[in-house]
């Protein structure tokens, strides 16, 4: 049974109540800080909580803690806690949970219910909490007894980080959590399980056929990220000469500069980069899934290319493509093999034609000198800040725009809703990021559409005295809702713009945020760099134009070869 | 839609942890999934003092087993996964129980 420091093992039988119980196990799981909102139903935790090592973080809405949470783990990689009280505590996480489900992140729900002699009498604030977290966790409870608490919290732990992480949920009725054992030993933590075992000979097979390739793509995904396997990919990526696509995911796994990196492949990709990946003959997905918004038409995806597909979840491989090659394994692992004794080999011809794409066909950052264009804000964003920075955003345009053009450095600098694409994600992530990682910088760009969703969460920033710079670029619409309205449905625009336009630098200071308004301002560049420098909370108001547009876009549904807009 | 002929369905075979929750894991998995379930048997396994339960699931779904069993074996109260037949199965040899006149 291990030991740790700040919570070790009674020297002779003690008795617990389950909250104290679940704060106890949730301290020697090396939990420090957990967000939440209290309620009847988790009173019994919030008296165990106020006296523990653990501190809490009052959120101002559930879903801005599940995201608070989310922040934290996406950043540092380790499993984090939320607290929701029953009912609409529990309805208001799920979509924090659901998120967290689409993009592996390993968080632990913790919910209060009614207490168990009311299940199933319509109480008040009762709700089937468990029934609605089964579909969007990896896996989840209902406790019945505090006993049962001291093997499901260290179970929690070990689903959430093993294999693919993932988020779990556990509800514990209050009275379970009023419960009173007797503890004589705390169960060991939950860690990991190991990954699934390979053949060192499977990776000599795969080199083979990478070596044999003519044309071979990287596709790296956030596998890399998750496994921690960065550095090796790049390692192998150099000494084998193939360029490499990121997908939304993976983005900062190679430096933005690298010379074999194309940036995200898809549904905004560079045109080079989806030409590239129709003239490729081999592509090596590695912590990849295949999602709908990287390969386009998946039939038209990589139409000449043979597959190798290196993923911890058995279900991905084959489930959209099948692979001619495939190993079931932890890519950081698999990659630690390969690059043992790699060769260096080189193919000119290829890069050369690469390197004629890249000319032909390159990212076109419009506007990218005036700051009132949406990449020329970014662009000044990124000039004034160095890799240090953590970088979150809200879902829509100033998203993809990011994804497109901000120079990401380094794996987990890049922190942002892909599977589920949640408005609203951005300001408490910036939150939990800077709660992680208080001496970075937090930065969260974000849409006037996005950020009104979890806007609420000003305050907690302001509370919590963190630096969360929000990047607000304005244009009062629903902009990608906008751009699929122009190109799709005949520029029938239907319910996207705000015709009650928010003054949200009036609406951060209300919150004790600092509000910057670089619409009125003198000299809106110095302005922008003092705001970003300082230290504190921070909303910075950039108005851009209604009428931009992300380019290039391949049409939903559509293969990547056919992209619109965004030619040199 | 009607299953054209039940006896190329395939039987998938789980042992599973037998708590309240577990039925709806596995049927859960199906529905959001879209995976057509035609039938499902389950009760707890003798001789286990009520920790596991033996589930047989009926299954129309002939491009797609392959990837429904990935992903049920993926759910962590599911221990084991074997892919059957229909002939001989139970839901063959309960086929009397299943017609519409049928005084079982």
């Amino acid at each position: 049974m291990s030991d740790t420091a700040n919570s070790p093992q009674p020297e002779a039988p003690q008795t617990f109540s389950g909250a104290q119980i679940i704060i106890k196990l949730l301290e020697r799981q090396g939990i420090t800080q957990i967000a939440g909102v209290p309620g009847g139903a988790s009173l019994p935790m919030y008296d165990a909580i106020a006296g523990s090592s653990i501190k809490h973080i009052l959120a101002r809405h559930e879903q801005g803690a599940g995201f608070m949470m989310q922040g934290m783990a996406r950043v540092t990689g380790d499993a984090q806690v939320c607290f929701a009280s029953s009912g609409p505590g529990a309805t208001n996480l799920i979509t924090a949970v659901a998120d967290a489900q689409l993009d592996s992140i390993p968080l632990i729900a913790i919910t209060g219910q009614v207490p168990q002699h009311l299940i199933g009498t319509d109480a008040f604030q009762e709700i089937d909490t468990f029934g609605l977290m089964l579909p969007i966790t990896k896996h989840n409870w209902l406790v019945k007894s505090a006993e049962e608490l001291l093997t499901v919290i260290p179970e929690a732990f070990r689903i959430a980080l093993s294999g693919r992480p993932g988020p779990v949920s556990i509800d514990v009725p209050k009275d379970v959590q009023n419960e009173i054992i007797e503890i004589k030993e705390w169960p060991a933590i939950g860690v990991p399980s190991a990954a699934p075992k390979f053949d060192e000979k499977e990776v000599e097979a795969m080199l083979t056929q990478i070596r044999a390739a003519k044309k071979p793509v990287l596709m790296i995904g956030g596998g890399i990220v998750y496994s921690g396997a960065s550095e090796k990919l790049r390692e192998f990526a150099e000494k084998m000469d193939i360029p490499a696509v990121q997908t939304f995911m993976g983005l900062g796994v190679l430096p933005d500069d690298h010379y074999l990196s194309l940036g995200m492949l898809g549904m905004h990709g560079a045109r080079c980069t989806n030409y590239m990946l129709e003239e490729c003959d081999m592509l090596i997905g590695l912590g990849v899934r295949f999602d709908d918004r990287a390969t386009g038409k998946i039939s038209a995806f990589c139409p000449n290319a043979e597959i190798i597909h290196v993923d911890i979840d058995k279900s991905e491989i084959g489930k959209l493509k099948n692979p001619t090659l495939s190993i079931l394994a932890d890519v950081n692992e698999v990659l630690e093999i390969a690059n043992r004794n790699l060769e260096t080999m080189e193919r000119p011809a290829w890069r050369q034609r690469v390197d004629e794409l890249k000319a032909a066909h390159p990212l076109v950052l419009d506007g990218q000198d005036d700051l009132f264009r949406p990449y020329g804000a970014i662009k000044a964003v990124a000039d004034i800040l160095d890799d240090t920075a953590n970088i979150t955003t809200d879902v829509g345009q100033h998203q993809m725009w990011v994804a497109q053009a901000y120079p990401f450095n380094r794996p987990r600098q890049w922190v942002s809703s892909g599977g589920l694409g949640t408005m609203g994600f951005g300001l408490p992530a910036a939150i939990g990021m800077a709660l992680a990682q208080p001496e970075r910088k937090s930065i969260c760009f974000s849409g006037d559409g996005s950020l009104m969703m979890n806007i609420q969460e000003f305050a907690t920033a302001a509370e919590e005295g963190l630096d969360v710079k929000v990047i607000l670029l304005n244009n009062g619409h629903l902009g990608l809702v906008r751009q699929q309205q122009t190109l799709f449905y005949d520029d029938n625009l239907s319910a996207v713009k705000y015709q009650q336009r928010t003054n949200f630098t009036m609406a951060a200071e209300s919150m004790g945020v600092k509000g910057v308004d670089l619409a009125t301002s003198e000299n809106p560049l110095e302005d922008l760099r003092a705001a970003l420098l300082e230290t504190g909370p921070c909303l910075i108001n950039i108005p851009i134009a209604a009428s931009e547009m992300v380019y290039p876009m391949v049409a939903p549904g559509g293969a990547n070869a056919d992209m619109i807009g965004g030619e040199a | 839609m009607a299953i054209q002929n039940i006896r190329e369905c395939s039987v998938l075979r789980l042992t599973v942890n037998n708590h309240p929750g577990v039925m709806s894991q596995v049927c859960g998995l199906f529905s959001r999934r879209s995976y057509n379930l035609e039938g499902v048997m389950v009760r707890p396994i003798v001789d286990t003092d009520g920790k596991l339960s033996r589930m047989w699931l009926l299954l129309d779904e002939p491009d797609k087993v392959a990837q429904i069993m990935l992903q049920t074996e993926k759910l962590e109260d599911v221990l084991d996964i074997e892919r059957h037949t229909f002939n001989d199965s139970v839901f063959d040899k309960a086929s009397s129980f299943f017609r519409e006149e049928s005084d079982n």
